[in-house]
């Protein structure tokens, strides 16, 4: 089934039950997110893919297309800089201090920041302590960089129990990221690897890995993050 | 210990949609839930021990450490704070020995706050393990703490004649009902629910009793208003091998309790609504989601559902016929975010209460996955009265768009707070003149989540969906008032209460609280102001639940009606510097941070 819809005014014939991140990505249109992952259940979390859908604003990996739906992605100044604000707001609740960080030019947040255009946070920076959990063997959680985007808590399993490796503690702004040292202990190190470019920032940290490539042969810088979700569509 | 672990475990059958129950049964046997509990719980359950905390950790009244013998949560509202609350406080610290949130050093007791408790109207009220007090007063505290000293248990002091807890009386003994009006719809005496359900069951196919209900145009009470009748006809429509309906009486919404007096004065309405809905829906089984705050409820409830299935109104085979409906009780454990029905659904599954991405709704993919009417208390009161009296009965009451009547929860600066069943269509003054309302300025309804009034301004406005579409709460402040520290508490429930998944909600939400302090401490300009509305919108926009879209509404809505009071703290900005940039301050903080670095003597 496919249905009739617009973005930024382009008509578009979408699938019936696709979200409308994946609709527009294979149209050219990137809209930013840093909690979906393209073939895994909507988290729904960072809301960084505001859009407007007849003129209401919603997040894009939230909402599958139907009939008639008219997207507002760019060419609404508010909903572009909405979700500027949003990435701003990470940068200024967290401690996001790119040029010291293990993850920078691999990171999803900083590199989101460029796309949105972010130069300072409009919020009031929190300056959070720095909380640093070594406990298993192979990651270390810099705890104040957490963005509580569930992509770990939902897609990382203990191969052999099934059981929750990652988990938060607390609600609201108490909230805060566990690792259960045990069962990271059992990870391999193909699945260190995928837990830690799994989080979108420089939470959870792969100790054998950092500052590996110089700057300019980054992850983001040769190729970047907008490229990135739009090329994935077109293979 | 494992032996009792083992049994409450095998008690659920290691299911781990139970979780909740679980926690409660272990908390209330010992104290609290200890690291050893949790371990055996996770391997019980084939969880990682995160994973249970992550349930534990979520709700305010689940305890990973003693919290005392006996637990003392006192109510911390602005409607508290109006009645004598700090007196209060002062006096459980100094009876008590011990500060707020911390146990004196015999560990006999644990002092913790509490938002709203359901108990506006009979305020300062504290919770001490599984039942309240309510107005007190300092002497009373010294009464009540010094017969706990001498080991009386809670329920003795608070239900000195001993009656058993499955009788109103028990509940009476502790709290008021304060039921202002006489019944147009709800709390109507004596009602033969037998009969009732047998006439009901006689008469109409589940069709009919959605088609009933369809053309009373009774409307969710929990405050959304969607129509009840087309919720129940979605719920029949949808597949699923197993429908569940679940009752909503997680009342959380500060200043409310009118499902509280539901409860306890009209349980078996609430019951019989939901019978109605599982017979229109063609579901089996029944949840009640019952507030921590009214543990001093459950086995009152309990029994209300013992005599139901005993006179044959529960059970297989209702009143003879091929239906077939259950209820049980889930208790919450204190999440104010749990009110919305799909935190309140993750919850009854042993999870965070955390709100589901929508679409899928409850309706299509609810409980376990399965299609759930959730509904709020005074919803399905209202639609055990439509199957008894019919639709154009309840039709004739309120306005042609809003039908029948509203419960109206009053506190604060009036001489009758209580109970109010008022037809909607019924006016702001009208209200204000009801409940002996003296000089009142400023009314809050459906809580801080709702809409702040001017009585000046609105008090011919009516309560109806088109217009005050009050879902129940109604709070009246008078001249003597400070506004603007009652917005900043508000603020500050948001946070509180924000279970934290979305980034404007659990982010945003703490700015605005400080642009609040920022105000109220006089270092506010214009900017400020104007920030305040854009960074409202954006949690407006992109937060994930009602609860971060209605995070900014006190802010916006006091700002609205009441201009001046914000025009009057602002300061003029001189320079370039922001009015509340301290530039001594920022820089003694590095001076101190570098002494705390290097030690004082360098």
């Amino acid at each position: 089934m496919s249905v009739k819809i617009t973005i930024d005014g382009q008509q578009i014939n979408a699938r019936t039950g696709d979200n409308i991140i994946d609709v527009a990505a294979k149209n050219g249109v990137y809209i930013p997110s840093l909690c979906y992952v393209k073939g895994k259940p909507c988290l729904g979390t960072c809301r960084i893919c505001s859009v407007k859908v007849d003129g209401r604003v919603m997040a894009a990996c939230t909402i599958p297309v139907s009939e008639g739906m008219e997207i507002e992605v760019n060419d609404d100044a508010e909903i572009v800089d909405m979700r500027k604000a949003l990435v701003e707001l990470l940068f200024s609740e967290g401690n996001h201090n790119c040029p010291s960080c293990e993850k920078s030019g691999r990171c999803e947040l900083q590199a989101t920041g460029y796309e949105v255009g972010m130069m300072v946070s409009r919020f009031p920076y929190r300056f959070t302590p720095h909380v640093v959990d070594h406990a298993s063997k192979t990651i270390f959680l810099q705890r104040d960089r957490c963005i509580f985007c569930q992509r770990c808590v939902d897609m990382v399993r203990d191969e052999r129990t099934g059981k929750k490796i990652f988990s938060i503690k607390g609600r609201g702004t108490n909230s805060r990221i566990e690792i259960d040292a045990e069962l990271a202990n059992e990870m391999t190190p193909q699945q260190v690897r995928q837990a830690s470019d799994l989080c979108p920032v420089g939470c959870i940290i792969d100790k054998t890995q950092g500052y590996d490539d110089p700057i300019g042969k980054r992850k983001f810088e040769v190729k970047s993050i907008k490229e990135r979700a739009l090329d994935k569509e077109h293979r | 210990m494992n032996d009792e672990i083992q049994s409450i475990l095998s008690h659920y059958n290691s299911d781990k949609t139970r979780l909740m129950d679980m926690l409660w049964d272990v908390q209330k046997q010992q104290g609290y839930i200890s690291e050893e509990a949790i371990t055996y719980l996770a391997d019980g359950l084939k969880m990682s021990a995160d994973d249970v905390r992550e349930t534990l950790t979520f709700y305010h009244f689940f305890l990973d450490k003693p919290f005392g013998k006996y637990q003392v949560y006192l109510c911390n509202t602005v409607i508290a704070k109006m009645n004598s609350y700090h007196e209060v406080r002062e006096a459980l610290q100094q009876e008590t020995g011990c500060s707020f949130n911390s146990v004196d050093d015999s560990g006999t007791f644990g002092l913790g706050d509490a938002n709203c408790i359901g108990l506006s109207d009979q305020e300062p009220a504290m919770m001490v393990d599984n039942v309240v007090f309510t107005r007190l007063t300092p002497a009373k505290v010294k009464e009540i703490i010094s017969q706990l000293k001498q080991d009386k248990s809670p329920e003795e002091i608070a239900n000195p004649a001993a009656i058993a807890n499955t009788e109103l009386g028990y509940v009476t003994a502790m709290v008021d009902a304060n039921l202002r009006t006489e019944s147009i719809v709800l709390f109507k005496p004596n009602r033969d629910y037998k009969s009732i359900l047998q006439t009901c069951l006689n008469d109409n196919i589940p069709e009919d009793i959605i088609e009933m209900v369809t053309d009373s145009n009774l409307r969710g009470r929990g405050g959304a208003g969607f129509p009840t009748g087309l919720k129940w006809r979605m719920g029949r429509d949808a597949e699923g091998e197993e429908k569940y309906v679940i009752c909503n009486a997680d009342e959380g919404e500060p200043g409310t309790f009118k499902d509280r007096v539901l409860l306890s004065h009209s349980p078996k309405d609430v019951l019989l609504g939901m019978i109605a809905a599982g017979y229109a829906i063609d579901s089996r089984n029944g949840i009640i989601y019952l507030r921590a705050e009214y543990w001093y409820l459950k086995d009152y409830l309990q029994q209300q559902i013992e005599d139901f299935r005993d006179e044959g109104l529960l059970g297989k085979r209702i009143l003879g016929k091929n239906f077939e409906f259950d209820i049980r009780i889930q208790m919450g454990a204190g999440a104010y975010v749990c009110g919305d029905e799909t935190a309140l659904i993750e919850s009854c599954e042993g999870k965070r209460g955390t709100p589901r991405v929508k679409p899928p709704y409850p309706i299509q993919q609810g409980y376990l996955g399965m299609p759930t009417s959730v509904n709020n208390v005074e919803t399905l009161a209202c639609a055990s009265r439509i199957i008894e009296k019919g639709a154009a009965w309840y039709n004739d009451m309120g306005t042609d768009e809003s039908t029948g009547t509203r419960l109206l929860s009053v506190s604060g600066d009036c001489e009758k707070p209580g109970i109010y069943e008022i037809e909607w269509g019924t006016t702001l003054n009208e209200v204000m003149t009801m409940i002996g309302a003296v000089d009142p300025r400023y009314v809050q309804i459906s809580g801080p989540a709702g809409d702040s009034l001017s009585v000046e301004q609105d008090g011919e406005r009516e309560f109806c969906y088109s217009d005050l579409s009050c879902n129940g709460s109604l709070m009246v402040f008078d001249n003597s008032r400070d506004i603007l520290a009652i917005v900043r508490d508000f603020s500050e429930f948001f946070v509180e209460e924000s279970c934290g998944i979305c980034v404007p909600c659990r982010a945003g939400g703490v700015d605005l609280m400080h642009k609040m302090e920022r105000i109220i401490d006089g270092k506010a300009c214009q900017q400020d102001l104007d920030e305040i509305t854009q960074w409202s919108k954006l949690l407006k926009g992109t937060s994930r639940c009602g609860l971060g879209t209605a995070a900014p509404n006190p802010i916006l809505a006091t700002l609205d009606k009441f201009p001046e009071i914000y025009e009057e703290k602002l300061v003029i900005q001189k320079g370039s510097l922001l009015p509340s940039f301290d530039l001594d301050e920022a820089m003694s903080a590095h001076e101190l941070a570098y002494k705390k670095l290097v030690g004082e003597d360098e």
